[in-house]
Order: structure tokens, then C-alpha cells, then sequence
């Protein structure tokens, strides 16, 4: 189905620190259109920069454009001393697919009502996904725009302007690194980092820290994400109960019919705001594990780039004693030696102030998130505080119940 | 009624002991409402339900005005009304407050009349009860009118499981059959006193000793409040008498058991094939209203299940998250957000709690209510399908007595012995056929009765239950609120 969505660009941006500070150069995605499994996103720039030929301007861009830019970025050897920010993950819309294909099996044991309350509520969900594949594109397009090197690379200018369809040059970049450095390297990093004998105490630290981090980070994110869920699955139970109290309150006759019914108008209004505790707790909770988790495996990359330069210079080193010995090409092996030196010493600098930043952001993004999220778990249980105690109200006896303390003049505790 | 679900047995002066205990426990379980809820409305609520309703439906017009206003009813006060004085109190269900278990796992409240019972819950003391253990009931009824029926104002009995079996066994026996709505017991469970029976101490065991105690309770409770079966010798002797012959033959039987023992197989297919000419719309009426009563109740029952199923689930994942943060927290190196992260953790520990209390309060308040009324719906179908058993046998007596006289009508002129004998039956079937129609018109009767007093009860119940859980929602996010501001400063603590 064709779904189509404005997005508040300012709202939807959570997990990142306020990016866009360079006024010189802002990046959005105002809207995007679901058709079927693709999702098609607008992205619009206004820059006062003259590498670009207009100041405004936007171009349809798909999730496979987003992937090329990412994976240039890490091949490109000159940034090899940066973090490069992680590739948003593919939009999936697995979960309320198949919950939507489950309620269309279970759609005769429901009543009509049930039946359009359920699919409201799965169409929430479809459109939350929406909402959160939008922002996790947004962000990666603004962290390269508020970074100063990155965002003066060419390929990203030409994914914010090219106006044409970049399927082409997509199917290029493929033919050209294929899939197998990827592969080789997330097997690899690992050892290497944890192998390779550490001069400097900054990097050490920051090996250790980060490789354990990253393990409870991941764990914290799934963890995190059954929770939710599970929050979710309760949420949707408060439909049947309410359905289910509706229609036997429609069907009675003595003095509990009114009961009923307020009961299962509060099972109304409450599973609504619980579906909101569940969908903020995701937001600002797992969502933020989530984004972290992938910004640290992209830290751990740059380490893994950098252990494999010191590797390469000790090679070097190797190599230039072996051709001292020999005394064979020995300037070429010098020459070696300090290329891989620089090399090294480059990604050793840019890599420390980018690991410097990158905690940084982290502590900014938690404090944000988890003040933002202890807000709404408050301002929700006192909304349905409220809820609950109109129904107690509503109901006869509590009024009655008052009455009779006051008349035995029992001291409220 | 309290939940008491301790786990140590009575002492060798049980009763007393007990006693002390319960007036001690009276005060602190008042203060033990208080602390937990801060609502003050919502706390008086549980208090003095029952009592209102005593009074708006006027039930027991026994119970006067004054009296019945007093809401600081204790065991002391109990003892102190004289046996002969002409005014009861109506003693409402406060009894010695629970002291471990949480605020959630009250039982309902069922209004009573003059009896209140109390259900704890002792470790099984020897191993030769294979498939049953202890419960001890105490009893306290200060009733005038049941003085004599009861010996003393108090007792405390230890009863088996199978014993209840036995006592339902015999009232149903008794009472079905004409037309009483006999509440059916709780279910055997194989699996569960497996559980208890292999020593096992976990939750799950526990849980279910307590839902079994639950139940049982109510389940007495329910019986007792019958104006017909409180009569009933073998009630009184199970809640007075200290030893019990052991009910035999209970091994194979469920309160769905006696039923079946009731209504024998051949009636089970009679029942489908007899077509009752219902000259009573009421019960027409009434019969219709229950089936889809009970269709409707089935649905609920299991959607809450499934609610309690899926809280459970939440109060394991919030759980789980919480020690993955605790570990974040750690493994954290800037130091504010290391601790803000293990605060979070704590917080959630506490979520995870809040879960778990609620999950055990929609079990216990919704649920089993549920469940209940769905097994009394089963009895009430039971006494419907007992009329039209006897409407049967009044239509073959007839129809025998119609043969009989038409023979009789054809034997007139010759044999003068069978034609004695004939009218001798035709006077026979006579009178068979008129303690018939008796039968079946005292059966209606009393199923009109007792359906009235189903629906007065009912109304009673649900509207308890409603208010009970209620309370445990606001207590829910009244928590909620607490731990989340809490948790805020040090989240913006973070620098």
C-alpha cells in the first residue's frame, strides 16, 4: 500500500546529538513513500556552498543509494582515520506484516469492532517503522554533513545532487569492491585488534573499553527490544479484554451492565497510552542501544584500520632489515617504511580526536534519551492514573464508600 | 476474607497462637493498606465494600443500620458479642492481614452473611498424604440464628484436599438434584501436586499452593453463603470437626467428577434428545441468557489469560534488561553516565516488580473470578438439565399411566385378579405421576430462587473484583510515577 508520510525532521531526530549546526550546509528528509517493499526517500539540501550548483534542492533516493555512499566512504582510503558513520539498516517491515497477516487469519473469532481496533493499531506500528527507517537515514546523511572532512566528499555531493538515477553508478561500485572486503573484514577485526601489540596507552584503553562495550551494548539492545515488544503484546490483549467487557455489557441486564462498560472504556483509553509507553520506551531506549551499537562497531572498524596500518609498518620495518641485510633495494624499502609510518601516524592523530568526539556525543545522546524517556514514562502513568481513577469515581461505590466515612468520622489515613 | 499464605506449620497451642497473632496482625494490616495506597478514598473502597452492599441490597435484614456501620471490626470485637445478645454484627470480612505476601494477592472480598472463613496454609507435616495436604480453616461466626448449628464462635480445622472433594461429593449428591446450585469445587491438577508432592520450592510450586488455596477458599466461602447448604450437617461438621473420617473414593473425582457421577451417561444422551415442550418463557429465557453468558465469559477468561501470560513475559524481559544495563553501566567509562546507566537498571528491577504484583492481581482478582463463574454457570446449566430430567420422567410416568389405563379400559369384563392388579398399578402410577408434577414444579420453584440469588450474587461479586482491581491499577502506576522521578535527577545529572 502506497503510504505516504511528512515527516517534522526536527522531531524525528533522537539518537543523534542536534546535528545541521553548519547552517552552510542542511540535509533532510521531509518525506518518503512506501510502495510495497520499497521505500523511496526525498532528500532535500539548502546549502550556501558553491560546490553546489543550486542552493535548494532535493532528489528521490532509495535505501541501496544510501548502502553505496557507506560503503565508498569506508573504501576510501583517505578516511581511513575517521569513524565513518554506520549505514542505516534496510527498512523492515516484517513485524507488522506478519501481525497484520496473523489478524487477517484470526478476523472471524473477532467482533467488527475488535477487528478495526486491532488493525488501527497495526497500522500505528507499520507507520512507526516508517517513522524510525525515515530518522535513521536522516541522521546518517547528517552526520556526514556536520563532519568536516566528509562532508566535503565527492560521492556525497553527488548523492545529495545527482538527479538521475544512481542505480548505475551503484552497480559499478559493486563490480569494483564486491561484497568480499566486507565480509573479510567484520571476520577478521576481531583477532587483529586483540592480536596486535598496543605502543600507545589512548589506543589501548580504548581497544579494551570498546570491544567489552560493544558486547554489552549489543546484548542491552536485544534485551532491550523483547522488552518493548512484550509491552506491545499486553497493550494488544487490553483490546480483546475491552471488546470482550463491551459486548457482555451490551448483553446484561442487572446493575453490573454500567460496570462493564466503564471498565472496558478504560481498557480503551489505557491500552492506547500503554501502546505509547512501548513505542517511546522503543524510541528513546532501543532505538539509542541500537544506534550506539552500530556507531561502535564503526569505532571498532577504524581500530581495526589502524591496527592493520601498524601491522603494515611492522612489515615495513621487517622488510627494511631484510633488505639492509641482503643489501638489496634498500630505498624502496626505506621509502616503504615511511609511507607506512605516515600512514600510521595519520590514523593514529585523526583516529584519537574522532574517538575523543565519539564519547562525546555518546554521553550527550544517553543524557538526552534517558531524561527524555523518564519525562514520558511519568507523564504516561499519570495520564492513566487519571484514566483509572475517573473509572473508580464513576463508579457508585466510591462515592457511597465516601459517604459512609464520613459519617463513622473514620480519620482518613 | 484475608489471604494467609504462610508457610509455617501451627505450633502445638495452634489455636491460640493463632489467635494472638490475628489481633496483632489486625492492627499492622491496617497500616499496611495505608502504606500502600496512598489514596484514601481507594482504601476505605475494600474496607467497607461488602457493607454497603449489605445494606443496598438489603439481603440480610437481620443486620442493623448502626451496627453494620462499624468498620473497626477485629476478632476482639468478635468474641465480645455475648451469644445471646438479640443484634449481630454483620462480621465483615477484615480479618488478620496477610503478613508476607504482597498487597496484591487479596483474595475478593465475597460478602457474607453471618459467616466469615479463612483459609491458611500449612506445610504438609507427614509424608503419607500422597495426594493431598493440609489447609487449615478458621472459622468465626457470631451469628444468632447459626448459634446453633455452630458450636463455638471459632474454629480452626486442618482439611485435606480430598476432603473437600468429599464435602462437595456430598452436598451435590444431596442438593443438585433439586434444583440448588451447588458451587463446584476447584479442579484436581496432576501436574501441579506432582510439583508440591517432589519437594520442589520454586515459584511455580508455590503459585500453585497458593492459587489451590485461593480457591479453596472461595470455594467455601461461596458454600457457606448458601442459605440451604449452611444447614447442612456435613458442612458444619467439616468446619468444626477436628478430625475427619477420610473421605474415600475421591482419588478418581473433580467437582467436574461428581457432576458426571450425577448425571449418569445415559442421561448425558437423553439430554440431547429431549425435547422439552418449555411451558415457562422464564426459563427459555434464562437458559439462552446463560449459554451466550457463558460463550461471553469463556472469552474474556481467556483473553486474560492471555494478558497474564504476556505480563509475565514483560516482567521476565524487564528483568533480564536489567541485569544487561546493570553490565552497560559497568562496562560504562564515563563515570555519570556509568552510574545513571546502573540506576536505570535498578529502576527497571523495580518495573520488573511492578509487573509481576499486577500480572498476579489480574490472575487472582479477573481471572480466577472468571473461572469460577464459569464452573457456576456449569452448575447452573446442571440444574436446568436436572428439570427437564424430571419433566421426562413425568412425561413416561404419564404416558405408562395412560397405557396402563387403556389396558385396565380393555381388561374391564374378563379377568377379574388382573384387573385388581391393574387398578391396583393405575393407583400406583397415580401416585407417581403426582409426586411427579410436584417434583418438577418444587424443582422450578427453587430454581427461580436460587437464580435470583445467582444474579444478586453475581452483581455482588463482579462489582468487588472491579473496584479490587481497579486499586491495583492505580497502585501500579502510582509506583511507576515514584520510580521514574526518582530516576530523572540522575539522568540529568549526567554531565
Amino acid at each position: 500500500s502506497l503510504v505516504q508520510l511528512a515527516c517534522n525532521s526536527s522531531k524525528t531526530r533522537s539518537v543523534s546529538v542536534d546535528l545541521n549546526n553548519d547552517t552552510a550546509l542542511i540535509i533532510d528528509i521531509p518525506d518518503a513513500l512506501c510502495e510495497r517493499d520499497k521505500v523511496k526517500f526525498t532528500v532535500h539540501t539548502k546549502t550556501t556552498l558553491s560546490s553546489f550548483q543550486k542552493p535548494d534542492f532535493s532528489v528521490p533516493r532509495q535505501h541501496e543509494d544510501f548502502i553505496w555512499l557507506h560503503d565508498t566512504l569506508v573504501e576510501t582510503e583517505e578516511y581511513a582515520g575517521l569513524i565513518i558513520p554506520p549505514a542505516p539498516p534496510k527498512p523492515d517491515f516484517e513485524s507488522p506484516r506478519e501481525k497484520m497477516h496473523k489478524l487477517g487469519e484470526g478476523e472471524a473469532t473477532m467482533t467488527k469492532e475488535e477487528y478495526t481496533k486491532m488493525k488501527q493499531e497495526l497500522e500505528a506500528e507499520y507507520l512507526a517503522v516508517f517513522k524510525k527507517t525515515v530518522q535513521v537515514h536522516e541522521v546518517f546523511l547528517q552526520r556526514l554533513s556536520s563532519h568536516p572532512i566528509l562532508s566535503k566528499d565527492r560521492n556525497f555531493h553527488i548523492f545529495l545532487e545527482y538527479d538521475q538515477d544512481l542505480t548505475v553508478r551503484r552497480k559499478n561500485a559493486k563490480e569494483m569492491f564486491g561484497g568480499f572486503f566486507k565480509n573479510m573484514v567484520k571476520t577478521a577485526d576481531e583477532v587483529i585488534i586483540s592480536g596486535i601489540k598496543e605502543v600507545d596507552d589512548f589506543f589501548e584503553q580504548e581497544k579494551t573499553f570498546l570491544l567489552d562495550y560493544y558486547s554489552k551494548i549489543k546484548d542491552s539492545t536485544i534485551k532491550a527490544e523483547k522488552m518493548t515488544r512484550s509491552h506491545k503484546n499486553v497493550a494488544d490483549d487490553y483490546i480483546h479484554i475491552s471488546a470482550t467487557l463491551s459486548s457482555i455489557s451490551a448483553d446484561d441486564s442487572t446493575a453490573i451492565k454500567k460496570h462493564f462498560e466503564k471498565l472496558a472504556d478504560l481498557f480503551e483509553k489505557l491500552r492506547k497510552v500503554e501502546g505509547r509507553v512501548a513505542s517511546d520506551q522503543e524510541l528513546k531506549l532501543t532505538e539509542l542501544l541500537r544506534y550506539y551499537m552500530r556507531d561502535i562497531q564503526a569505532a571498532k572498524d577504524l581500530l581495526y584500520r589502524r591496527a592493520r596500518a601498524l601491522a603494515d609498518y611492522e612489515n615495513s620495518n621487517k622488510a627494511l632489515d631484510k633488505a639492509r641485510l641482503k643489501s638489496r633495494d634498500i630505498p624502496q624499502a626505506e621509502e616503504q617504511q615511511q609511507l607506512c609510518l605516515q600512514k600510521f601516524d595519520k590514523l593514529s592523530e585523526s583516529g584519537k580526536r574522532e574517538l575523543t568526539s565519539f564519547k562525546g556525543r555518546r554521553v550527550v545522546a544517553f543524557r538526552k534519551n534517558l531524561i527524555e524517556m523518564a519525562e514520558l514514562e511519568i507523564k504516561h502513568a499519570k495520564v492513566m492514573l487519571t484514566m483509572i481513577y475517573r473509572c473508580l469515581f464513576d463508579n457508585a461505590y466510591a462515592i457511597m464508600k465516601l459517604a459512609l466515612n464520613v459519617v463513622t468520622s473514620r480519620p482518613f489515613p | 476474607v484475608c489471604v494467609w499464605g504462610q508457610a509455617e506449620p501451627l505450633n502445638s497451642n495452634g489455636q491460640n497462637s493463632l489467635l494472638e497473632e490475628e489481633e496483632e496482625e489486625e492492627e499492622e494490616g491496617e497500616d499496611l493498606f495505608t502504606g500502600s495506597l496512598s489514596v484514601p478514598l481507594v482504601l476505605s473502597l475494600s474496607r467497607s465494600l461488602s457493607l454497603s452492599l449489605s445494606l443496598s441490597l438489603s439481603l440480610f435484614p437481620s443486620v442493623s443500620l448502626s451496627l453494620s456501620l462499624s468498620l473497626s471490626l477485629s476478632l476482639k470485637a468478635t468474641e465480645e458479642v455475648s451469644l445471646d445478645s438479640p443484634e449481630r454484627d454483620v462480621l465483615l470480612s477484615d480479618g488478620p492481614s496477610p503478613v508476607t505476601p504482597p498487597a496484591s494477592l487479596i483474595s475478593p472480598h465475597l460478602p457474607h452473611n453471618h459467616l466469615y472463613t479463612h483459609c491458611s496454609f500449612d506445610e504438609m507435616e507427614e509424608e503419607d498424604t500422597p495426594d493431598l495436604f493440609d489447609i487449615s480453616i478458621l472459622v468465626s461466626d457470631p451469628e444468632k440464628t447459626s448459634m446453633s448449628l455452630f458450636k463455638s464462635p471459632q474454629a480452626t480445622v486442618r482439611r485435606r484436599f480430598s476432603d473437600f472433594l468429599g464435602l462437595h461429593g456430598k452436598l451435590a449428591t444431596r442438593y443438585l438434584h433439586v434444583g440448588y446450585l451447588v458451587p463446584p469445587a476447584p479442579e484436581k491438577s496432576i501436574v501441579g501436586m506432582t510439583k508440591v508432592k517432589v519437594g520442589k520450592d520454586d515459584s511455580s510450586s508455590n503459585e500453585f499452593v497458593e492459587k489451590r488455596r485461593a480457591a479453596l477458599e472461595r470455594y467455601l466461602m461461596r458454600t457457606a453463603k448458601h442459605p440451604v447448604l449452611l444447614k447442612d450437617p456435613d458442612l458444619l461438621t467439616f468446619l468444626e470437626c477436628s478430625e475427619l473420617p477420610r473421605a474415600l473414593s475421591t482419588q478418581a473425582l473433580s467437582g467436574a467428577g461428581i457432576l458426571r457421577m450425577v448425571n449418569k451417561a445415559a442421561d448425558a444422551v437423553n439430554k440431547m434428545t429431549i425435547k422439552m415442550t418449555e411451558s415457562d418463557t422464564w426459563f427459555e429465557e434464562k437458559q439462552q441468557k446463560f449459554e451466550n453468558l457463558d460463550i461471553q465469559l469463556r472469552k474474556l477468561h481467556c483473553s486474560l489469560d492471555s494478558l497474564v501470560c504476556h505480563r509475565k513475559e514483560l516482567s521476565v524481559n524487564t528483568a533480564l534488561f536489567a541485569k544487561s544495563a546493570a553490565m552497560l553501566g559497568n562496562s560504562e567509562d564515563h563515570t555519570a553516565l556509568s552510574r545513571a546507566l546502573s540506576q536505570l537498571a535498578e529502576v527497571e528491577e523495580k518495573v520488573e516488580q511492578l509487573h509481576q504484583d499486577q500480572a498476579g492481581a489480574d490472575f487472582y482478582l479477573l481471572a480466577e473470578l472468571l473461572a469460577d463463574y464459569i464452573r457456576l454457570i456449569g452448575s447452573v446449566k446442571g440444574v436446568f438439565d436436572q428439570r427437564v430430567r424430571l419433566w421426562q420422567r413425568l412425561q413416561d410416568s404419564l404416558l405408562l399411566l395412560q397405557k396402563k389405563r387403556d389396558a385396565e379400559a380393555k381388561l374391564h369384563a374378563n379377568k377379574p385378579e388382573k384387573l385388581q392388579q391393574a387398578r391396583d398399578d393405575i393407583r400406583e402410577l397415580e401416585g407417581k405421576v403426582q409426586q411427579g408434577e410436584r417434583d418438577f414444579e418444587q424443582i422450578s420453584k427453587t430454581i427461580r430462587k436460587e437464580l435470583f440469588r445467582f444474579e444478586k450474587e453475581r452483581v455482588t461479586d463482579f462489582k468487588e473484583v472491579i473496584i479490587k482491581y481497579l486499586e491495583s491499577l492505580v497502585q501500579t502506576q502510582q509506583q511507576l510515577i515514584k520510580y521514574w522521578e526518582a530516576f530523572l535527577p540522575e539522568a540529568k545529572a549526567i554531565s
